[in-house]
């Protein structure tokens, strides 16, 4: 299976954290969040719907999760670009991982890569909320597994 | 307590040095402080009220006999009579010291609850901030009286041949602001309150916005009911001012009950106090009142004259300067308008511009600024908005501009 080659939450974050500290300003991490943001497709439109918001004061935040064998996926999406950035990221470090492993997990590493002020609730993009669903699903989901 | 100040004439260097939080750097910027709208800075003359305050006079008011409880008492009641002065009101008890304009609204809206009837109808301006729409939607579901909108054109101006159309006898409140806080729109109010007068219906005036900029009337207005916030005016949060004439303040029932709003309390009946007093249960914030007055003084001895022909110069020189960006659009572009510019980039969210003028130590507002019905108007999910005061620079407005620049740059 595939589980058997996957990096733990752990190791992707550690490796996110590498990425960012080769940057050597503010710039190039905002100009690498907005790439990711502008690149990635990350939600089927059929879940940009109300079901599947979490308004922000300011940007909106699509998620949908899914349960695939006994790991969730996740995909979402942002009308803001670097909010989408930021959950191209989550999204690289939650999305395919057991649910015992995400409730387990924390979110320390947006810190070490300087965008901690985006998850600060003056921010209201959503994000923080975000992260809360992500949980949420996932300890839904373990319930389903128990 | 001394809080004179002297400023002979608008000189802009001293002016800024009154403002010690200006020095201070943001993300390794110097701080640019277009956020002005949403509160306003505060100049070390008020800083220094404060700070005295707490260090000689701290005591409760207008209920003890010792010396520090009676200065308090006096100094608070001295900043009671400047925003009498300076609002113009006829007796320095039409004044309430409230939290702030949202307090001050919720008062009304809840004195009113029994004064309405089914079949009456309240008039909202399409410009207001949440603050000035949701009470009166409580007030009207409590009541059962009807909530008109007064509809707002592509400019952002107030249609007033559809603000006719609504007045009738049936009409019993009008709620409108000075300023609108998400455009700057300067609203006609001395003609609104009078053809609310025509038909027998009081009004509300939300003056939030206007104080910063200008010194309002209320006799010359001969407006029922005016509502502001000291920290949106150089003084600190958590104060304002609700202004209503004697004759509605004694119609109106006590908004909440408690301490200082009584006269007689027994188990059976409590008689209520007079003016201003029935309105002001507990114990106030009395430093902030005290520094309210103070701020009051300190924009005087500007001069509201000055303010506003410097404020202006720097909303004409921003507009011009913004609109030469391309792709940027403006909202809001009344003919009267004050010191706030609030604009989208085409196809860039205000959000991602905001955190990149952050990163440059450019503080803005981004979002709906609490007026979700203006930014359905347009169809747009908000703005980023540039509001300028007299302490703002033209240097500051080119900062911005580049910040701009550079945030579409990256962006696109």
């Amino acid at each position: 299976m595939q589980n058997e080659l996957k990096m733990t939450i752990a190791e992707i974050q550690e490796e996110i954290i590498d990425e960012f500290s080769m940057f050597e300003d503010w710039e190039e991490r905002y100009q690498y969040m907005i790439d990711l943001g502008k690149s990635l497709p990350l939600i089927d439109e059929q879940y940009k719907n109300e079901a599947h918001i979490i308004k922000g004061c300011q940007s909106k935040v699509w998620v949908h999760a899914e349960m695939n064998n006994d790991t969730v996926e996740f995909t979402a999406d942002s009308d803001a670009i670097i909010t989408k950035g930021i959950i191209a990221i989550l999204i690289r470090v939650f999305s395919g991982q057991h649910p015992k492993a995400i409730i387990e997990s924390n979110t320390d590493f947006i810190d070490k890569i300087g965008l901690k002020e985006h998850l600060s609730p003056t921010r209201a993009n959503g994000l923080g909320s975000m992260i809360k669903q992500i949980k949420m699903y996932a300890v839904a989901y373990q319930t389903q597994l128990n | 307590m001394n809080t004179t100040v002297k400023h002979t004439e608008f000189n802009i260097d001293t002016i800024r040095e009154d403002f010690p939080i200006l020095n201070r750097k943001v993300n390794g910027k110097p701080l640019v402080y277009f956020d002005n709208a949403a509160t306003s800075q505060t100049p070390k003359q008020v800083i220094d009220v404060i700070v005295d305050y707490y260090s000689n006079y701290n005591a409760n008011i207008h209920r003890g006999v010792h010396t520090l409880s009676q200065e308090a008492t006096d100094l608070y009641e001295a900043a009671r009579l400047k925003i009498q002065q300076h609002f113009n009101a006829k007796h320095s008890y039409e004044i309430i010291l409230t939290s702030g304009t949202t307090h001050g609204i919720n008062l009304i809206a809840n004195g009113f609850t029994n004064l309405l009837e089914k079949g009456d109808e309240v008039l909202v301006s399409a410009l207001e901030h949440h603050s000035n729409i949701v009470p009166w939607q409580m007030l009207c579901e409590r009541s059962g009286a009807t909530l008109k909108v007064i509809p707002m054109n592509e400019k952002g101006e107030l249609i007033i041949s559809d603000y006719d159309a609504l007045l009738s006898k049936r009409t019993k409140l009008v709620f409108v602001n000075h300023i609108s806080n998400a455009l700057g729109t300067i609203n006609p109010i001395e003609d609104m309150i009078k053809k609310a007068h025509q038909v027998g219906a009081a009004v509300l005036v939300d003056g939030a916005q206007s104080c910063p900029h200008i010194k309002p009337d209320v006799q010359a207005l001969d407006v029922d009911f005016y509502v502001a916030s000291a920290h949106k005016m150089c003084g600190p949060t958590g104060v304002g001012l609700l202004y209503g004439k004697e004759k509605w303040l004694n119609k109106l029932p006590p908004y909440q009950g408690g301490g200082e709003m009584i006269d007689q309390v027994t188990f059976e009946k409590t008689t209520y106090a007079g003016l201003p007093h029935k309105f002001e249960a507990g114990t106030p914030n009395i430093c902030g009142g005290i520094a309210f007055g103070a701020a009051i003084d300190y924009m005087n001895a500007i001069g509201f004259d000055a303010i506003a022909t410097y404020e202006h110069e720097l909303l004409d020189y921003a507009t011009a300067q913004l609109s030469a960006i391309e792709g940027l659009k403006i909202y809001g572009t009344a003919d009267e308008k004050t010191s706030v510019v609030s604009f989208n980039i085409e196809g860039i969210h205000p959000y991602d511009i905001g955190a990149i003028l952050d990163k440059l130590g450019i503080a803005v507002r981004t979002g709906h600024h609490c007026a979700q019905p203006i930014m359905d108007f347009f169809k747009i999910p908000g703005t980023v908005r540039a509001s300028f005061a007299f302490y703002n620079t033209k240097a500051e407005i080119d900062a911005l501009v580049e910040g701009v620049k550079k945030a579409k740059m990256m962006l696109s």
